[in-house]
């Protein structure tokens, strides 16, 4: 059952269109995420849900309930900030009772409920420090309690973790799923960062210039981008220019980078037209590199190469090879397998194969 | 960067500013105090020949005498009462146009603050004149005045030489005292605390109880301090604008240098009138140290 509705909602600034006409339904208990480059409307959309900017025009609904017009405080869902917006008056205990002191609990349950949560994100020895006198990462904790301790709805989380080092981050990720998963309150997060994105989500919602691309499972929109920018955007991708040969009712062949021809299964092969130009997207990971042709041609796509150039990742390399025609194609290979995978320095020739199936046809006829 | 020689020089000039234009004042007012008063003005000779024997010429009456004048005490309370009631209405007055000002657009702002500095650009003489005008017996505002007490059947009033246009002038003068040190600590708040005490359950209402208010107390603070000290030692007001019954104390202080020529009460008076600012700026330290969070509130 869908906990957030947000239908048809549309928001301009000054002419400038930033949500246009984005519709989701978010389900209870889900960690949904809005993944999208800086400046797509995400925290706009965000915003608009939390009632601190209103739509132009649509709808959300929170658990049936019409909130469009309701003042925030109305509105049984919290927001974590991305700079966290702690009180800085007030104690770590005071900010996260402030909820409860708003919704008039009596003293003593407040007490039990605040202590109760400073457990939860083990901050219960700094309760009486101001928030000047915590770390980045304890802010971040404050924030989150202060947010689930009268149990809302609904959790929006603006970039909360952008402001943390690398490796608290990666702390905090865990963490944040793990509170997900106990409180089971619904989390809406919004991220630019993809791999972040992709490790926490149970769903996500792909934005670009305020309309949403993809929306699906983090595996799906990885694995299956539907369009050229979602493929883009998440994670390393070839894209190369493919025509399209032939189509059956679940089949379509294509000749790949003016020169490479196969035949990939894909249910919306029937709507291609022959001859249309469109994206064939396949992920550096999923092709293998040899310095002998001693791959099985049956299934996999073979073609000579030479090196272009290559990043050192340490537990893999990234390969830069030339296909001729102005088309470069990235190789993901590791650095420590037992198939016989050596370094290759520049120009040395190479052959790399790839299964067709492991890429994907992006119509681009509709754009 | 300096070196601690080079720092040590560079202070060497503003103590010296100190010493001379304030410390050197000071000690030469508290000696006075001890004085005698001199036959006509000034303070009698240190040290007089009575009979072949010198005798030194100090003494305690003049502190007697102000600790137990009615009319000194009177008006010391007088201006106490002055200086707090225009505090609390600059307060009120300038808490709303400080908040306006800090919340308005870039373009507006920068006008809106000139428009609180531009009386500064007149003498202070002139504003008060301004105010005699406005207040005076012939001013359409005393006419409506008294025409509306007229019709409760009270007798007609004089706006003018009064208590009330003491204050009044006190509050206008001091009004942009208040306004710029509340503008500066207002236009520092971050907008996304009030959001987030909104997210969390606040009304407009208590968001500002619970939020902007606590967080601009270090404003207040410094606004009330600007605006009480001057007012309690002024003088130029309540002789221009007020009556007898409206005097304060910096009047007896300036009657005693320059008309009765007591400088020995003058003196007290000062001292008394010093050591109460500051007392109460103590008072108003030791309340905003309190404030613990707040000190890194607003940065
Ligand atoms: N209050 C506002 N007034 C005018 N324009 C705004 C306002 N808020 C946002 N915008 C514009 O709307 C667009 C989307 O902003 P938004 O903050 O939603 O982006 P975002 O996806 O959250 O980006 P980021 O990842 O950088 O936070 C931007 O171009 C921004 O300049
Ligand atoms: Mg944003």
């Amino acid at each position: 059952m869908a906990i957030l509705e947000i239908k048809n909602v549309t928001k301009q600034f000054g002419g400038n269109l930033v949500v246009d006409n984005i519709s989701i339904d978010i389900k209870k208990g889900e960690f949904f995420t809005l993944l999208g480059p800086s400046g797509c409307g995400k925290t706009t959309l965000l915003r608009m849900i939390a009632g601190l900017v209103s739509p132009d025009s649509g709808q959300i609904l929170l658990d049936g309930v019409d909130i469009t017009n309701l003042p925030p405080e109305k509105r049984p869902l919290h927001t974590i900030f991305q700079s966290y917006a702690l009180f800085p008056h007030m104690t770590v205990a005071d900010n996260i009772a402030f909820p409860l002191k708003m919704a008039k609990w009596d003293k003593s349950r407040i007490d039990a409920q605040v202590n109760e949560l400073l457990e939860d994100v083990q901050l219960s020895q700094f309760k009486d420090r101001y928030p000047h006198e915590i770390s980045g990462g304890q802010k971040q904790r404050v924030a989150i309690a202060r947010s689930l301790v009268d149990r809302p709805k609904l959790l929006l989380l603006d970039e909360p973790l952008s402001a943390l080092d690398a490796r608290l981050r990666e702390h905090m990720h865990m963490e944040l799923v793990k509170l997900q998963e106990e409180t089971g309150v619904t989390f809406v997060y919004v991220t630019h960062d993809q791999h972040e994105a992709l490790a926490l989500s149970s769903r996500i919602a792909v934005l670009n210039h305020g309309t949403i691309e993809q929306l699906d499972k983090p595996d799906i929109i990885y694995s299956k981008p539907k369009t050229h920018f979602v493929a883009d955007f998440l994670g390393k991708c070839n894209l190369l220019k493919a025509e399209v040969l032939a189509t059956t009712t679940d089949t379509v062949t294509l000749r790949v980078a003016s020169g490479i021809e196969f035949s990939i299964k894909d249910p919306a092969s029937s709507s291609y037209q022959i001859g249309q130009i469109g994206w064939y997207s396949l992920r550096p990971e999923k092709l293998k590199l040899s310095a002998e042709n001693t791959f099985d041609a049956t299934n996999l796509s073979v073609i000579k190469s030479k090196v272009n150039g290559y990043y050192y990742y340490g537990n893999d390399t990234l390969y830069e090879l030339d296909l001729g025609n102005n088309t470069k194609l990235q190789v993901m290979a590791p650095n420590h397998t037992s198939d016989g995978v050596k370094f290759f320095v520049d120009n040395s020739e190479i052959y790399v194969a790839f299964d067709p199936e492991a890429g994907n046809f992006l119509d681009t006829s509709s754009c | 960067m300096l070196r601690l020689n080079e720092k040590r020089a560079l202070s060497f000039i503003p103590s010296l500013y100190l010493v001379c234009l304030f410390l050197i004042p000071t000690l030469i007012m508290i000696f006075i105090a001890f004085r005698e008063p001199g036959d006509y003005g000034g303070v009698a000779p240190l040290i007089s020949h009575v009979d072949n024997s010198a005798q030194i010429n100090l003494t305690l009456d003049s502190f007697k005498f102000a600790f137990t004048s009615s009319f000194i005490g009177q008006l010391f309370l007088r201006s106490m009462a002055f200086s707090i009631i225009t505090t609390v209405f600059c307060l009120v007055l300038g808490y709303p146009l400080a908040m306006m000002i800090a919340k308005s657009g870039k373009k507006y702002r920068d006008i809106l603050l000139l428009m609180v500095i531009i009386p500064f650009w007149s003498s202070f003489l002139v504003r008060v004149y301004a105010w005699m005008i406005i207040l005076g017996p012939n001013s359409g505002v005393n006419y409506l005045i008294n025409k509306i007490v007229g019709t409760f059947g009270y007798p007609s009033v004089n706006l003018l030489y009064s208590s009330f246009a003491v204050v009044i002038c006190l509050i206008y003068i001091n009004l942009p005292f208040m306004i710029l040190p509340l503008y500066a600590n207002l236009q520092k708040h971050d907008d996304t605390l009030i959001e987030a005490s909104r997210d969390l359950g606040a009304t407009r209402l208590q968001s500002f109880l619970k939020v902007t208010l606590p967080l601009s107390l270090p404003g207040v603070l410094a606004g009330s301090a600007l605006v009480f000290i001057p007012s309690i030692g002024m003088f130029v007001v309540p002789e221009l604008v007020g009556n007898n019954c409206s005097l304060m104390i910096g009047n007896l202080i300036k009657q005693q240098f320059l008309q009765n020529e007591n400088w020995p009460i003058g003196s007290v008076t000062s001292i008394i009138m010093t050591l109460v600012v500051l007392g109460i700026s103590l008072i108003v330290g030791i309340f905003a140290s309190r404030l613990k969070g707040l000190k890194y509130a607003n940065k």
